[in-house]
């Protein structure tokens, strides 16, 4: 290879708008984060196996000796794909922080690539991995007496809803990813996320709960999110708790998107 | 501000709590060529190079990287610089051709153009066959080749490698510097770091020797070797002569000592080689001449540059040997 071969071939192309190169910028990520979840076999394994047997445990275990009212199965799989959901949104902000260690993250610092296109591909990988694993678990749970009474317009929602949550919490695993000073650290905000599910109405239900705990099962952010996707696919009056679902999901993506911005910028 | 320096930093600055890493760090690299920093582990090499490729903010000093000011000036810096750094900036589990086209999309070529400069590159480091393999089943030699070929996807006008051949076998270092050399050619600087003398010798043009955070000497390697004096006695003790004597012998030296080695009872003195100065030293260290066992005079290399030049009596700050070495200073007299 000649050197007027290279340099002709490196000639940097005209200067275009900043939003065009950094729209540019967020598709190049976007297509790595997801070549790279994919090639992750045991990432993958994690992902899809695990809500699964999370749910199985919950309907054959648990299920005998939990009085709902209605078929447990049927309770209990809009929290089962909450929890799933939450789970692999929260596994953010372990990839996040194990590729800030790597030293290709130096590599994409020196040619200018923004936090918030390293970020965003993050997180649209998250958000797809999870698509993935909660069409699973529902084809899973019809398979084992699921029978949901939601039209069209209530699954779209139920999936909606779910979807929105599961863009937050990536959004805001993937700033924890940024904070945590190694992969280790953030893990356990992975547990921390988990266990945001179990006060809440997504297995029991809330008034079987202490009084004093029934406030904050009822207000945090996953019951909403529960209830909202419980409502839509089991047919049941909606009400306002969606619209609280909605406004929480926003706006932990304004407060994420944000505070990861900053906290990109100013690491390393 | 001149425009044949591809590097300028005056009285650059940085520390990491209460620990200086660099201070009063001054820099000027000519445009085109190999530029070596060189020092020991922990002498601010890594630190330095992450200021001038924008990867650090320095607490106090004026950079100017390509002609343009880091500090305020950073996408002008990037668009014009390339960092490898010590350890592979790749994606493991993508291919070599992938992290390739992934670096010319992030520098917006189009999406044809980058493939065929992925293949291009893939070529001229002799990784066609290993381009669609993983760079998790690439050698540590392969790795560095695709590492410093992510770093040319651009044209960068400077090159920054954090030493580009730790950690690799023998075959793989004589390979890495003959791309290196290759590397700076038509008008491209490549700046790199290395503790390595004889990379430095056998690379650069120019070599800049960093020690506790500041530059104690640049120039080219026949210069720096003539700041220690163009060549070196090694004078070896008898052994009838104990540990003690030797000590004070080394001592009375002082910085004129540029190594000591007790075991064998030899130490070496600067010298520019005349009979005169041999006769002079010998004397001085033997006046009753009985000590001596034998001397060799030889030809300085760059071990001694750097010994003198870094090498620490004391914890205690010390003055760089060569500044105090009436040789070195007549020596440099002459090529001021």
């Amino acid at each position: 290879m000649s050197e007027l071969a290279l340099a002709e071939a490196t000639r940097r192309p005209a200067p275009r708008p900043a939003i065009v190169d950094a729209a540019a910028d967020v598709t190049t990520m976007i297509g790595r984060s997801l070549r790279l979840s994919l090639r992750s076999v045991d990432g993958m394994i994690t992902a899809l196996a695990l809500p699964i047997m999370l749910m199985l445990m919950f309907v054959y275990l648990f299920g005998g000796a939990l009085r709902t009212g209605i078929a447990y199965v049927d309770y209990v799989v809009p929290g089962v794909l909450l929890v799933c959901a939450g789970f692999g949104a929260a596994t953010t902000a372990v990839t996040v922080s194990s590729d800030l260690t790597t030293g290709v993250i130096d590599r994409f610092r020196s040619m200018d690539v923004s936090g918030a296109a390293l970020i965003t591909g993050h997180v649209v990988a998250s958000v797809a991995r999870n698509l993935v694993s909660t069409a699973l678990v529902v084809a899973v749970a019809l398979a084992i007496g699921f029978r949901p009474s939601a039209g069209v317009s209530g699954w779209l929602a139920a999936v909606g809803v779910l979807a929105l949550f599961v863009l937050a919490l990536s959004w805001l695993s993937a700033t924890i990813g940024i904070i945590a000073g190694s992969p280790e650290a953030a893990n356990g905000f992975t547990f921390f996320v988990s266990f945001l599910a179990y006060p809440s109405s997504a297995f029991v239900p809330i008034d079987t709960m202490p009084s004093w705990l029934r406030g904050f099962a009822r207000d945090q952010p996953v019951n909403t999110v529960v209830e909202t996707t419980r409502a839509t696919l089991t047919g049941g009056p909606v009400g306002s708790v969606a619209w609280h679902a909605v406004l929480w999901s926003l706006g932990i993506i304004a407060a994420s998107v944000s505070a990861s911005g900053v906290l990109f910028n100013r690491r390393g | 501000m001149t425009t044949d320096l591809a590097i300028e930093a005056v009285g650059l600055a940085k520390s990491y709590g209460s620990t200086s890493v660099l201070d009063h760090f001054d820099l000027r690299v000519p445009r085109g060529g190999v530029f070596a920093l060189l020092g020991p582990n922990g002498a601010g090499k890594t630190t330095t190079v992450r200021i001038l490729a924008t990867l650090t903010r320095a607490d106090a000093g004026r950079i100017r990287v390509a002609g343009h000011d880091v500090g305020t000036q950073r996408r002008e810096v990037r668009r014009r610089i390339s960092l490898t750094g010590q350890y592979a900036a790749l994606d493991e589990a993508q291919t070599g051709e992938e992290n390739l086209r992934m670096m010319g999309r992030l520098l917006h070529l189009a999406p044809r153009l980058a493939r065929r400069r992925a293949a291009e590159l893939l070529e001229r480091f002799d990784l066609t066959d290993a381009g669609r393999r993983r760079v998790e089943t690439y050698s540590g030699g392969m790795r560095r080749r695709l590492d410093l070929a992510a770093g040319l996807v651009g044209e960068p006008e400077i090159i920054f490698l954090d030493e580009p051949t730790t950690g690799l076998d023998p075959r793989s270092r004589a390979a890495m510097w003959e791309i290196v050399a290759e590397l700076a050619t038509g008008g491209r600087t490549v700046f790199l770091t290395t503790q390595y003398l004889d990379e430095a010798d056998r690379l650069a043009d120019r070599i800049a020797v960093v020690d506790g955070g500041r530059v104690v000497a640049d120039g080219t390697a026949a210069q720096l070797k003539e700041q220690v004096g163009g060549r070196r006695l090694d004078v070896a003790l008898a052994a009838t002569a104990g540990p003690e004597a030797f000590a004070t012998v080394v001592r009375r030296l002082g910085p004129r000592a540029v190594t000591a080695d007790p075991a064998r009872r030899t130490v070496g003195i600067a010298t520019d080689g005349t009979a005169a100065h041999v006769r002079a030293l010998l004397d001085e260290i033997d006046a009753g001449r009985d000590r001596v066992a034998h001397f060799d005079v030889h030809t300085t290399t760059l071990d001694d540059v750097f010994l003198a030049l870094t090498a620490r009596p004391a914890p205690a700050e010390v003055r760089p040997i060569a500044t105090e070495n009436p040789i070195a200073t007549e020596k440099r007299s002459e090529h001021v």
